[in-house]
């Protein structure tokens, strides 16, 4: 799961200069206009439905707060 | 919020332009607009001849609106109350008694002539038209009217919600006033623009679709992969995105329908469409909203 958002951060910055529990947003890495796609992409790729109720930007600050968010939709 | 004007030429004095926009077509774009103009406050009328689209619509400005609240909290944004901005309808007919259209139905001629000749025979005489084209030209879609000084080109990024910035074109016989209001309206809600004069493409697409397409060609002809290709664009140039990021994100049917337009427009060989794009539109590779374009999104 981490390798693959790893992937989709990939295409907007480099992310090999991230760690897992860096908040990307602060980093100045990414705006609002990444998280849409941010988003869509999760959603596509781990076939859930982010309710919107969790569209907190604490589940999406960092690698981990995003993992997190998904395994728990995954486990329910 | 109230935008007020002199209407010297019919004496009638300054004049508050009612706060509700008709915006036409319920794709990324009309939804976009729809979001932008109502989280300005102003009441929205969103037409769609299809119910399930504008069905769907609904859910998806809901979760945008979410999402834009999520990273802009400093705005206070109540998603509720923007979505009670707007109000859903298949019926056109019902834009009889607005002041402003958006129209951003699909970017096919035939199809915008369509909208424009049934729009005149409903909208009131001074009615404003904002014509939400990548390409076609506004004088054109002027002559489907009776009004051409009413309608003006207003070219919205992409996301609307997100993106300060438009083009506006102003066509041949689009009228003063009518680049005033619309230059207003759009200040209004925190969008920027430069004004130009009509063309096929305008500035923005005759410049982009050159770059989507010559990137295309090489990577149908192997000189590179699109990673390299977008890389030397955003490494090398300092862009945000790569031309072939770009066209995945627009659509590749789209990208290829608007060079279609500029090359018929022009006529000149410059915008052929690669056929690495006819060939992926064939395949469904429309880039991110198929899931798979130049790059795999699932």
């Amino acid at each position: 799961m981490k390798e693959k958002i790893r992937k989709f951060l990939g295409k907007f910055f480099d992310e090999s200069s991230v760690q897992d529990g860096d908040n990307i947003f602060e980093k100045g890495l990414v705006n609002s206009l990444f998280a849409m796609q941010l988003v869509t992409f999760i959603e596509k790729e781990f076939d859930i439905s982010i309710l919107n109720q969790e569209l907190d930007i604490e589940n999406f600050k960092s690698i981990n707060a995003i993992c997190s968010l998904v395994q728990s939709k995954i486990d329910g | 919020m109230i935008i007020t004007y002199l209407n010297e030429e019919k004496g009638m004095g300054i004049r508050m332009i009612q706060k509700i926009i008709g915006v036409i077509g319920c794709g990324i774009m009309g939804k976009g607009v729809a979001q932008r103009f109502a989280q300005h406050g102003y009441k929205i009328l969103l037409i769609d001849s299809q119910n399930d689209i504008l069905e769907h619509a609904k859910v998806e400005i809901e979760k945008s609106i979410q999402i834009y609240g999520m990273f802009n909290r400093e705005q206070n944004i109540n998603p509720k109350v923007v979505l009670e901005n707007i109000s859903f309808s298949n019926d056109i007919a019902e834009l009889r008694h607005t002041d402003i259209i958006v129209e951003n139905v699909t970017e096919e001629e035939s199809i915008k002539e369509k909208v424009y000749r049934e729009l005149d025979g409903i909208v009131k005489e001074d009615c404003i038209i904002l014509a939400n084209t990548s390409c076609i030209p506004i004088t054109k879609l002027g002559s489907y009217t009776s009004h051409p000084k009413n309608v003006i080109g207003v070219h919205f990024m992409n996301p609307v919600p997100m993106q300060n910035f438009a083009e506006v074109i102003q066509g041949y016989y689009t009228g003063e006033e009518c680049i005033r209001l619309t230059r207003e309206l759009l200040q209004d809600v925190g969008i920027s623009c430069e004004v130009i004069n009509d063309s096929p493409g305008f500035v923005s697409n005759r410049l982009s679709h050159l770059f989507m397409n010559e990137a295309a060609y090489l990577v149908y002809e192997n000189v590179a992969t699109p990673e390299q290709i977008d890389n030397v664009f955003k490494k090398g140039f300092g862009h945000k995105m790569g031309p072939l990021e770009t066209a995945d994100l627009i659509g590749i049917d789209t990208v290829l329908a608007s060079l279609k337009i500029l090359y018929n427009e022009y006529e000149d060989s410059k915008f052929r469409a690669c056929p690495l794009l006819k060939r992926m539109v064939e395949a469904n590779k429309l880039g991110r909203k198929t899931g798979i374009g130049f790059y795999e999104y699932i």
